[in-house]
């Protein structure tokens, strides 16, 4: 660590200033350094990260925890540049009929703590995190394996902490009875919840939660340090496909994403995945080659509460889904880097077609306008709800209303901004009466992941529809992906006829890093930070 | 000395009623801050309640109030919804805060009185009408666009000072932010201090030491300086508390892992036990600074000091 000589003086001048203090604290003083510039320190980088929730892969689904885990945990399947399943840490997932499914362990496998991969690591984060009494966040995604109710009692205790469809056939064979076909399976095992925990792990969950032991090609280096840095090193155990190509990634953690955008353009941080949309031109002219903008499978969308009947009606859906300019919008807001959709699903997901929705996703004011007539126009306020999580939301639901306004005639339009912590609840206990901004994170690529979640039983809208539920339900038991995906786009086509939920945009994902590391290969899926390598001077 | 203990003691009413007051404001916040830890996801209803029980966000407000205090009188501060010791988190955050307040309060203290002084003895005078003009400026431009600015300035294009974050430790990661936290208290700094030695410049003892033939470096040092730094202390000791309360912004834009960013997240993701660890003691800082002003006084003007 050497100063800079502009750095020395300022320090002097803060010399004189200080002059009086000393002993204070400190505690920041005695951070390692990287010995960067010598030629010898280890091969390192930093990534830019927000303060994850958890470390534990069956508790947590933050898309910033999974950042970390990824690069920790091999899951059984994971999801290629082409958006196809392929195999990590399983050798084969197969299945004659859909519904009981045949897991193969690759062989061989070792935790960082030396602990052999089994087809029971598997199986026991499995039922940990099924088990209600745990309480962890991703129980919901064991919900269709067989047993899963018997960990999950309406009240009181379960009386068994294992679900009967998990089978550990032999060490390397892992049985898994769902409770239904479920052709979409094997892509839902890329799915951080899907990975594998040691025995270890169970001695003290709250203790491996802060430092968790993986299957990955990294493993934690010291303990994470909240809301300052998580250190990964390599593991000398690791035995797949991935091996890591540098010796350790720092994570330092962000409170802001502009400060993080800042620090990467200081050279301070050499990878940021969240490069703010109103920085994108920007961040082009600055970074070149280095900055990449992709697609990604995040998408908004505006809910009708069809609970209140003056949303009942489809054709004032339609309306105002025409009514709404959306490139407009994305161009003011977003800075054009978001894209329109006509799609209830992101481009990246198979079975994706980009006009889904036709005419009723184009802006047409004139048919808009004729459209609201005949859905007897509304009258009374309409309110819109979004919540104050982002700036962004409110401008472009101000847009919504003012193309509203002028398209529609509708004069009496109120802003609902609901705290980000009391929005979800809003929603779920259907106490809005207007349109809202909805949002939505892909866990995995498959319409499924969209569709059954956001238009399925229970869903925000309070809308039924029995043949989109059975639509679902023969897509999921289809024989295949491929078979499955005409079934989920007539799905998607009844949930398009009726929207009661409309399509506005798809995100798009930012990164840029700095001159120092190589081989950034990130896509939709994974940062896959395994593959970058570190220049040495 | 009897003084300090009274005082003191009077500290632990505020001590309760506080606590108090901070938990039934978290409580009264609308929402269910279980539901919104998990997001747009599905949570099933059975996963949601074991959460609740464990935070004991069933049961009304007094018995909430009750755990949470039985746990502090066993040194339990309780912990966080991601399960971190409340404890440990005040400990790794405030001593960043600490640092950084510390920094903005020097550079207030030593900047301030000393543009003050400059000021106050050529009033009118061009670096008089500098220091006016400047204040003003500092004080009407939000905190935000003055951290920013300098952020940029200073830590991005210059390259004088870190952009963000602790890495290089007390000072170097602190001058920035310390600066612009402080900037707003150097202005009032400033200006209290050349207001309050104009006047004592005019002073009849002043006027009396000056007949006597006193140097003017012992007149403005010894006698009208010190008389006038009693408004400027009060106002440094309570600002003390003021920067390490004020700093969410600061530590926002400069990523510094304090209290204020802590206080802020948590308010959001309605962590009672949090909010009210860090407030509480946010209170008694304020207790204790305040107490040390008024013993101050004492030492600056012997007329108020007590028995």
């Amino acid at each position: 660590m050497t100063l800079s000589r502009r750095r020395t003086a300022a320090l002097a001048v803060a010399a004189v200033i200080l002059g009086g203090v000393s002993g204070c604290g400190g505690s920041g003083g005695g951070q390692d350094k990287q010995g960067d510039g010598g030629g010898q320190g280890p091969s390192t980088f930093s990534v830019a990260l927000t303060e994850p929730d958890h470390l534990t892969p069956g508790n947590t689904s933050s898309s910033y925890s999974i950042k970390v885990l990824d690069t920790v945990f091999d899951t059984p399947v994971y999801i290629d540049a082409d958006g196809k399943p392929q195999m990590r840490a399983a050798e084969s997932v197969t299945s004659t009929d859909q519904k009981v499914w045949t897991i193969k362990i690759k062989p061989g496998q070792k935790f960082s703590n030396g602990e052999p991969v089994t087809a029971e690591s598997f199986a026991d984060a499995w039922n940990a995190t099924a088990y209600g009494p745990n309480g962890w966040t991703n129980n919901y995604y064991f919900e269709n394996i067989e047993g899963y109710d018997a960990l999950n009692p309406e009240s009181g205790t379960p009386s068994t902490d294992k679900m009967s469809g998990l089978n550990v056939v032999d060490p390397n064979t892992l049985k898994v009875a769902l409770t239904g076909p479920f052709s979409q399976f094997p892509i839902t095992l890329a799915y951080i919840a899907f990975a594998p925990m040691p025995k270890a792990a169970f001695k003290d969950l709250k203790a491996y939660d802060q430092a968790p032991i993986g299957n990955g090609p990294f493993m934690l280096d010291g303990a994470w340090q909240h809301n300052q840095k998580i250190a990964v090193k390599k593991s000398p155990e690791y035995a797949g496909d991935r091996k890591a190509q540098s010796d350790g990634v720092e994570f330092k953690i962000y409170a802001s994403r502009d400060t993080a955008y800042t620090d990467l353009r200081a050279d301070k941080v050499d990878l940021l995945t969240t490069i703010p949309p109103a920085s994108s031109s920007e961040a082009k002219k600055l970074f070149g080659d280095r900055f990449v903008a992709m697609a990604g499978g995040t998408m908004d969308y505006l809910g009708f509460p069809m609970f209140d009947k003056r949303f009942a009606n489809a054709d004032l859906h339609k309306a105002i889904s025409m009514a709404i300019d959306r490139q407009a919008i994305v161009d003011a807001v977003y800075n054009g880097a978001f894209k329109p959709m006509a799609s209830l699903v992101a481009p990246l997901v198979p079975g994706y077609r980009e006009d889904a929705c036709g005419e009723t996703c184009t802006y047409d004011p004139a048919k808009a306008k004729q459209l609201f007539d005949q859905a007897g126009g509304f009258s009374g306020t309409l309110n819109l709800y979004f919540s104050n999580a982002d700036p962004s939301y409110e401008q472009w639901m101000t847009a919504v209303a003012n193309q509203l306004k002028q398209n529609l005639g509708i004069q009496d339009i109120k802003f609902r901004k609901i705290p980000a912590s009391d929005y979800l609840t809003t929603l779920r206990e259907h106490k809005e009466d207007g349109p809202y901004r909805q949002n939505w994170v892909m866990d995995y690529p498959s319409p499924q992941n969209y569709l059954e979640f956001m238009w399925g039983n229970n869903n925000k809208m309070g809308w039924e529809n029995k043949e989109f539920n059975d639509l679902i339900k023969q897509a999921n038991e289809a024989p295949s992906v491929e078979a499955s995906l005409p079934l989920y786009q007539k799905a998607e086509d009844l949930a398009l006829a009726e929207m009661p939920l409309i399509p506005l945009w798809n995100w798009q994902d930012q990164s840029g890093h700095s001159t120092r590391i190589d081989n950034v290969q990130i896509t939709p899926y994974s940062d896959n930070l395994d593959t970058i390598t570190v220049k040495q001077k | 000395m009897r003084y300090a203990v009274q005082r003191l003691i009077q500290a632990v009413p505020v001590f309760v009623v506080t606590t108090f007051l901070i938990y039934t404001m978290v409580f009264a916040l609308p929402g269910d801050p279980i539901l919104a830890l998990a997001g747009d996801k599905p949570v099933p209803e059975q996963v949601l309640d074991v959460l609740r029980e464990r935070y004991h966000l069933n049961d009304p407000l007094l018995v909430q109030y009750g755990y949470y205090m039985l746990g502090v009188f066993r040194g339990d501060l309780g912990e966080t919804f991601t399960g971190q010791p409340v404890s440990e988190l005040l400990q790794d955050r405030w001593a960043v805060t600490a640092q950084l307040a510390v920094t903005a309060w020097i550079f207030e203290l030593v900047v301030g009185i000393g543009l003050g002084v400059l000021a106050g003895l050529r009033r009118g005078g061009a670096a008089d009408t500098a220091v006016l003009a400047g204040t003003t400026f500092v004080i009407a431009v939000p905190v935000f666009v003055v951290g920013y600015t300098a952020q940029i300035l200073f830590g991005l294009n210059l390259g004088l000072f870190p952009t963000a974050g602790t890495d290089e430790g007390w000072p170097v990661s602190y001058l920035l932010p310390g600066m612009v936290l402080g900037s707003f208290g150097l202005a009032y700094v400033a200006r209290l201090t050349r207001t309050s030695l104009v006047e004592n410049l005019r002073a009849d003892y002043v006027r009396t030491a000056t007949a006597k033939g006193l140097g003017r470096r012992r007149i403005v040092g010894l006698h009208a300086l010190r008389n006038s730094l009693i408004p400027v202390v009060t106002y440094l000791g309570i600002d003390f508390g003021n920067l390490m309360a004020g700093a969410v912004v600061t530590e926002g834009i400069f990523n510094l892992p304090g209290i204020g960013q802590q206080v802020f997240q948590s308010i959001q993701l309605q962590e009672g036990p949090v909010v009210v660890g860090v407030v509480t003691l946010l209170v008694m800082i304020f207790i204790v600074a305040n107490l040390v002003v008024d013993l101050l006084y004492g030492v600056l003007d012997p007329r108020i000091r007590r028995a």
